[in-house]
């Protein structure tokens, strides 16, 4: 097949008609109060997320329909119906009221992707708690950083996670009132300071009336990194659920009869919006593999579990990809339909390979943490431009912006300018503040726009390119990692006197966490200390997190007012022209 | 416990530990998931298990990872393949 710049698209000759046929008629209609009225709400003009999601199906005509299939690492296939997950979501809000956890308390979970995590998320929402899922790759100091800043009140782990990376920093999680434990084989747990979640749910009753919370009231924390300082918890409200809704039939173009597969785990914003909520209130049936990335177990899940719509990851296709296409053709994915990426710019060769080994081309799109849904898209029935994000949904406005005259933003109207994507505010899933952090918040905006951070470009057809991140923040398989974050955890490192962490550009996962570190006085740079470097740091901050690579430097460049240059470290690692270093500190 | 092939054990493990220095090699089972026991992401999974294949200069197709869950897994594997 030849690979032309423009892949077109004849909607009449899908097998599914896509929701979104009409680009700009669809956009003309569409509003926000629209998607809301496609909503059940509670009464009183109440909107809670479990209730869209779980309990109003568990009521209707979906009750027994498949809601989740887990797939457990070892082979087993755990089943969820729309009814079973009201009944666990019941009970998980009753356990936490049997605790005296009370509503606007927040519940963190660091699992797998296992059914407890499903039935913590929506049962705390249930609830009326506000709900953090944390990667489980974490290691004890993001964990702590960030159960402290959430103030989380309740602690759903396993006994493993907990004995690895939670039982030493105890201590330092001041607002941890409780500690529930799913037991890592099915036997009881008895650990010091826990509690049994297999316990209390098995002694829980089966009906809790759903809290009826007010459409802008705390939902959902997600915790994203910036340049400086510690994580931001992003803070996500239930009336986002519109925004999963109108992104779920546009973007993702879901289907009831759909068999829907997220890869993301729900520590990560895709996971939560995608790997559990928009596929629940569209009714359709997920996928969650419990396992790690392979490339043969996942083929294998596209083909056996007959997965119509795929939404993945750049990291993941190119895995797959270098897995080599035979591997591809020992299976067969006649249902799959549409298959969509995020995380990252997908490369135009990835666009491709899913059309020549998967049959399909890759749809990528665009959002981040703080926009909460999927903004900017390519869709079913557009024409894909290979290495563009595509277009703006229904209901989101996107410009490129450039510092204007009177401090605020003014719009590039030409096309092909590099400039800061913004998006014009006010959609339901927009953040509505990090946590103890206002003018953080504030700094997302000018006037009527939301700042992304990240530069692109749109050109004459109305599509968007990324271009780069306006910041140091460092881009490894789609998850934003704070090299501030990094740097303080290398520096606690007796040896080390300063730090310095950037992205280097990676094939595989788009950047890898590389580290420079000058030593105090009396260290010696050597591949023993660089071992304990790393060790020291992945013990710290665990894999997702930690450098892959540490360097040792005599000095690390800085401005005149000690901030650490980032971009020169990063230029001098590339090989590149350093650039106007007149803002250095002489001698370095 | 035995340990399985004490020498490409002590291979295997040189590997992982220039990986994941922070293991703790004593507490390792050859019997459990050894993702389980060891924090790695998919990077450092495939980092090791290309680090095995060229330092032991073994081929190791993708369409086999999957079976390669527990150290032991592992070794048997690599076992059978150097003969």
């Amino acid at each position: 097949m030849e690979r032309t710049s423009i892949i077109s698209k004849a909607p009449s000759e899908l097998r599914t008609r896509p929701n979104l046929v009409d680009y700009e008629a669809t956009r003309r209609a569409f509003t926000w109060d629209l998607a809301r009225e496609a909503l059940a709400g509670l009464p009183g003009g109440a909107l809670n997320i479990a209730y869209e999601t779980v309990v109003r199906h568990a009521g209707g005509p979906l009750r027994d329909h498949l809601a989740f299939r887990f797939l457990g690492q070892d082979g087993a296939v755990h089943d969820l119906s729309y009814g079973d997950l009201a009944v666990l979501t019941a009970r998980f809000a009753n356990v936490l009221r049997g605790l005296d956890v009370v509503r606007g308390e927040r519940v963190f979970v660091l699992t797998g992707r296992i059914p407890e995590l499903y039935a913590a998320v929506l049962g705390g929402l249930r609830a009326g708690c506000a709900v953090s899922p944390l990667f489980s790759a974490f290691g004890p100091e993001p964990i702590a950083t960030r159960l402290n800043i959430g103030q989380g009140a309740v602690l759903v782990t396993t006994e493993s996670l907990y004995e690895r990376k939670v039982a030493k920093i105890r201590g330092e999680l001041t607002t941890l009132r409780h500690v529930l434990l799913v037991s890592d084989d099915g036997t009881p747990t008895d650990v010091p300071g826990t509690h049994d979640l297999g316990r209390l749910m098995g002694a829980a009753s089966d009906d809790f009336p759903t809290v009826p919370t007010r459409p802008d009231e705390l939902a959902l924390l997600h915790f994203t990194s910036g340049t400086t300082g510690t994580p931001k918890g992003a803070m996500h409200v239930h009336g986002a659920v519109a925004t999963h809704w109108a992104t779920g039939l546009y973007a993702l173009d879901l289907h009831p009869d759909d068999v829907f597969w997220c890869t993301a785990d729900p520590g990560w914003v895709t996971g939560t919006s995608y790997g559990i909520i928009a596929p629940l209130l569209h009714g359709v049936t997920s996928i969650v593999d419990e396992g790690d990335f392979d490339a043969e177990r996942w083929y294998r899940i596209l083909h056996e579990q007959k997965v119509s719509v795929w939404y993945t990851a750049p990291t993941a296709i190119r895995m797959l990809m270098k897995a080599g296409p035979e591997l591809a053709q020992r299976f067969e994915f006649p249902k799959l339909r549409f298959v969509a990426s995020v995380g990252e710019p997908l490369n135009p060769e990835a666009v491709w390979w899913g059309q020549e080994v998967l049959g399909l081309p890759i749809h990528d799109n665009w959002w981040q943490t703080e926009t909460g849904g999927i903004m900017i898209a390519n869709v079913p029935a557009l024409d894909i431009k290979p290495g563009s994000m595509g277009r703006p949904l229904p209901g989101v406005e996107a410009a490129i912006v450039r510092e204007g005259k009177d401090g605020l933003v003014e719009v590039v109207e030409e096309p092909d300018v590099e400039g800061e994507l913004a998006l014009l505010r006010g959609w339901p899933a927009m953040l509505r503040g990090y946590l103890n952090n206002e003018e953080r918040y504030r700094k997302c905006f000018s006037g009527v726009w939301y700042l992304t951070g990240d530069l692109a470009r749109r050109d004459a057809d109305g599509y968007f390119w990324f271009v780069g991140r306006k910041d140091d923040v460092i881009k490894s398989a789609g998850h934003l990692i704070g090299p501030f974050e990094v740097e303080s955890a290398l520096m606690e490192h007796p040896a080390v006197a300063e730090a310095g962490v950037i992205g280097k550009p990676d094939e595989m996962v788009g950047e890898i966490v590389k580290a420079f570190v000058s030593l105090k006085k009396g260290y010696e740079p050597s591949d023993a200390l660089r071992m304990e470097l790393l060790a020291h740091a992945r013990r710290k901050l665990g894999a997702a997190v930690a450098p892959k690579e540490i360097d040792f430097a005599t000095t690390l460049p800085r401005t005149r007012s000690g901030k650490i240059m980032r971009r020169l470290l990063k230029a001098r690692e590339l090989g590149l022209p350093e650039g106007d270093t007149s803002t250095l500190e002489a001698g370095a | 416990m035995t340990e399985k092939y004490p020498e490409l054990r002590a291979n295997v493990i040189a590997i992982l530990r220039g990986i994941a220095p922070e293991v703790e090699v004593d507490e390792l089972r050859d019997d459990r998931p050894l993702r389980q026991q060891v924090d790695l992401d998919s990077m450092d999974w495939l980092n090791f298990l290309i680090g095995i294949s060229e330092r032991l200069k073994v081929s190791i197709p993708e369409a086999d990872y999957g079976r390669l869950v527990t150290l032991g897994n592992l070794l048997d594997y690599l076992r059978a393949k150097l003969g």
